[in-house]
């Protein structure tokens, strides 16, 4: 009787065993079989519209690796993923970050970094500026998959019909004087159109590069703005002078896109903005001037060689995701060379993105297809975003149409606002100037800078 | 007084034509303002190209519908109690559930997401309905009280004359009194759920991702897209406005419902 039932007992326990035996493989079985599933948090832009199209191609590479597109407006992306990151919450796996953020969510241990590149990936061959941008400490923390700096696009006919020579790389005088000769108001043809919509990321990525070459700053010694400076003055007299006189009407609501427009329909005369704007207007189905578009390098003021224009859109890796090495295959393969040349064979060399490798540039093909191209390379390599403005900046200032601190997001739209009212004719530029310091002054304080 | 009735009908239906107009041009002509055009139904080949329509408007549907079945649910007992045994507390009870709807969302955004991320509710269509039951439940407990409080209290204690419990007493005796009410109520959650999207951008990534988080995806920083835009966004309100002309008789019976029928 205890033997049986000793013996049933056993028996019992070894069904029992085998049976979590075989659901244990069955458990483990397909888990290593199945792919990863990656979630990507992204931008809507020609760029990455590409890459998603690319997916599948992807994927037949790495069957391993399976992904999910998460596509969001670029201010919503911003505020979701700082949501996620910031509570660890771990829902993405790549996400796109601007050149603003790579640098301060490095600091804050957001991102992991990319310390173990291989050596078929070429670290050496992403364009130096745009890599100094994605560093700290030497480690890289954002892999590059698009770069833009600025230039200046201006209607060739429109140039000889008046008489005028644009020089490879203007002053801002000789701009003043051009716009001038070409606006035409009963044509309604404008001398120039500039970013006037308000936000750190529209009219004040410009103005922070005029202020540049104007030879002033945003904030000296001790972080202290110096918004009330001579060099803001002028400035922001020649931008508002300029603007109202041979801009098109309603320029406080022309961001990127809208000017875009106006002068792919043939509106403005010059038009000075981010190079990404050069494959746009040059492109016969999107641009009615494209025959008719020429460009040359961003106007100067009397200091030359400062911080003009970077911004790159980047991926990177959170510190939250659970699927390092996927996310790693990943992001190394939407940003490397083989890449570049995988767009080239589906899209066409056109669309190849720009920006972040110098052997895209060194391609003949790319060369012929984006006659621009020269001048990009060249004005991405110039941009120089940390360095010197002609007063010292503080000690750890970057950026170059921005400063690269948590603050400037804030203080810029802030900034931008006040300075749209100046267009606007709602308050003068002194005033203007004024509100503009005492709010960043203020907003500066609160946050305990000096740091 | 017609032709007055008339334009503020067209006034505030405009926008919704321009949308569907403009999803029918090329993107260079969506930008202008002109009225013709030869139509083209290239965006919408673009964005259900790019975009799975069916499972972000799938997604809307259960979360829409689950958080409004789960809202009424909770309210027509809770509007059953307020209106029939209210308490020295019921005033002060309704005025508070009111004032959650005064804050604004991001205030408790962080708070939710941690939660959220503590019960695995992050990009789950559970958690959704949860959130809209919750963010409904104010609205709907009001009307349903304001509805209930209708129906004479003695037809009520008449049924209890002939012996009905409270559970015969609200099934048999005050839905079918008050269900013109519950309907419109239940529509006009529906309606609010389908269109929010703070929370649904939020604590959505893509498996439980509804429309509002499908026409996010379409606006873009570089480039024209408003073409591509209009066509998600008609595709995205078009089933809910259908919706809403078929119920049209139903909802404005239950907002007149009253006192003065």
């Amino acid at each position: 009787m205890v033997r049986g039932s000793g013996s049933r007992a056993a028996s019992v326990r070894r069904r029992v065993t085998t049976m979590l035996a075989l659901a244990a493989a069955a458990w483990c079985g397909p888990a290593s079989a199945e792919p990863t599933t990656i979630t990507v948090a992204t931008v809507n832009n020609g760029d990455m519209i590409i890459m998603q199209s690319l997916t599948r191609q992807f994927e037949q590479a790495h069957p391993d690796v399976r992904i999910r597109w998460v596509i969001l407006e670029e201010n919503v992306l911003r505020q979701r993923v700082t949501t996620d990151i910031a509570t660890r919450a771990g829902q993405f796996d790549v996400v796109t970050v601007g050149n603003y953020e790579v640098p301060i969510w490095a600091k804050q241990g957001w991102l992991r970094p990319f310390d173990d590149l291989p050596a078929e990936y070429d670290v050496g061959d992403l364009i130096g500026t745009v890599r100094e941008g994605l560093s700290v400490d030497g480690k890289l923390y954002g892999l590059p998959f698009y770069a833009e700096s600025a230039m200046t696009y201006y209607r060739k006919d429109l140039f000889e019909k008046a008489g005028l020579t644009m020089p490879e790389q203007p002053t801002y005088a000789q701009v003043r004087d051009f716009a001038g000769k070409i606006t035409d108001r009963r044509a309604r043809t404008f001398g120039i159109c500039l970013r006037g919509k308000p936000g750190w990321g529209e009219n004040m990525a410009y103005l922070t590069t005029l202020v540049h070459t104007f030879g002033g700053q945003w904030f000296g010694k001790d972080w202290k703005p110096e918004i009330e400076s001579a060099p803001w003055k002028s400035a922001i007299a020649y931008y508002t002078d300029i603007l109202k006189k041979d801009g098109p009407p309603g320029a406080t609501s022309n961001g990127f896109n809208e000017n875009l427009v106006l002068f792919a329909g043939g509106r403005c005369g010059m038009w000075i903005d981010s190079t990404v704007a050069a494959g746009l207007l040059y492109d016969p189905s999107q641009s009615t001037v494209s025959d008719r578009t020429a460009f040359a390098a961003m106007p100067v003021g009397d200091y030359t060689g400062g911080p003009t224009w970077l911004w790159s859109w980047n991926l990177a890796i959170p510190a939250t995701s659970q699927k390092r090495d996927a996310a790693k295959t990943f992001v190394q393969w939407a940003t490397g060379k083989d890449y570049v040349r995988l767009v080239a064979k589906e899209k066409g060399w056109v669309s190849a993105p720009p920006g972040t490798r110098r052997s895209t540039y060194a391609s003949e093909e790319y060369r012929k297809a984006a006659p621009f191209s020269g001048f990009v390379l060249k004005a991405i390599e110039t941009a120089n975003p940390n360095g010197q403005t002609r007063e010292p900046r503080p000690p750890g200032a970057s950026g170059a149409q921005f400063v690269a601190i948590p603050e400037f997001q804030g203080i810029g739209t802030a900034v931008g606002q006040t300075l749209a009212a100046t267009v606007t004719g709602r308050n003068t530029i002194e005033e203007a100037l004024a509100i503009a310091q005492n709010a960043t002054a203020q907003t500066m304080r609160q946050a305990g800078y000096p740091k | 007084m017609a032709v007055l009735g008339w334009g503020v009908a067209f006034l505030l239906f405009f926008p919704i034509l321009w949308m569907f107009l403009v999803s029918f041009k090329t993107e260079s002509e969506a930008i202008l303002p002109g009225l013709f055009f030869t139509p083209t139904t290239q965006s919408y080949a673009q964005v259900l190209d790019r975009a799975d329509y069916l499972n972000f408007a799938l997604n809307s549907v259960v979360i829409s519908v689950g958080g409004t079945v789960l809202a009424l649910a909770f309210a027509i007992p809770a509007a059953y109690v307020m209106s029939f045994h209210p308490g020295k507390r019921t005033r002060g009870t309704l005025l508070w559930m009111l004032s959650t709807k005064m804050l604004p969302p991001v205030g408790v955004l962080v708070p939710i997401y941690l939660i959220f991320r503590q019960l695995n509710l992050l990009d789950s269509r559970t958690g959704m309905i949860i959130i809209y039951a919750l963010m409904n439940l104010p609205i709907i407990v009001w009307m349903l009280f304001t509805f209930f409080k209708e129906v004479p209290k003695e037809i009520l204690e008449a049924g209890r004359m002939d012996g009905a419990g409270t559970a015969d007493e609200v099934r048999h005796i005050l839905l079918p009194l008050t269900l013109p009410g519950i309907a419109s109520t239940g529509l006009l959650s529906l309606i609010l759920c389908w269109n929010e999207a703070f929370w649904s951008l939020n604590l959505t990534t893509s498996t439980a991702a509804p429309l509002t988080a499908f026409i996010a995806s379409f606006s873009s920083p570089q480039g024209l897209f408003f073409a591509k835009l209009s066509a998600a966004s008609t595709m995205a309100v078009a089933p809910i406005l259908i919706f809403g002309w078929l119920s049209q008789k139903q909802l404005v019976q239950g907002l007149t419902f009253g006192a003065v029928k």
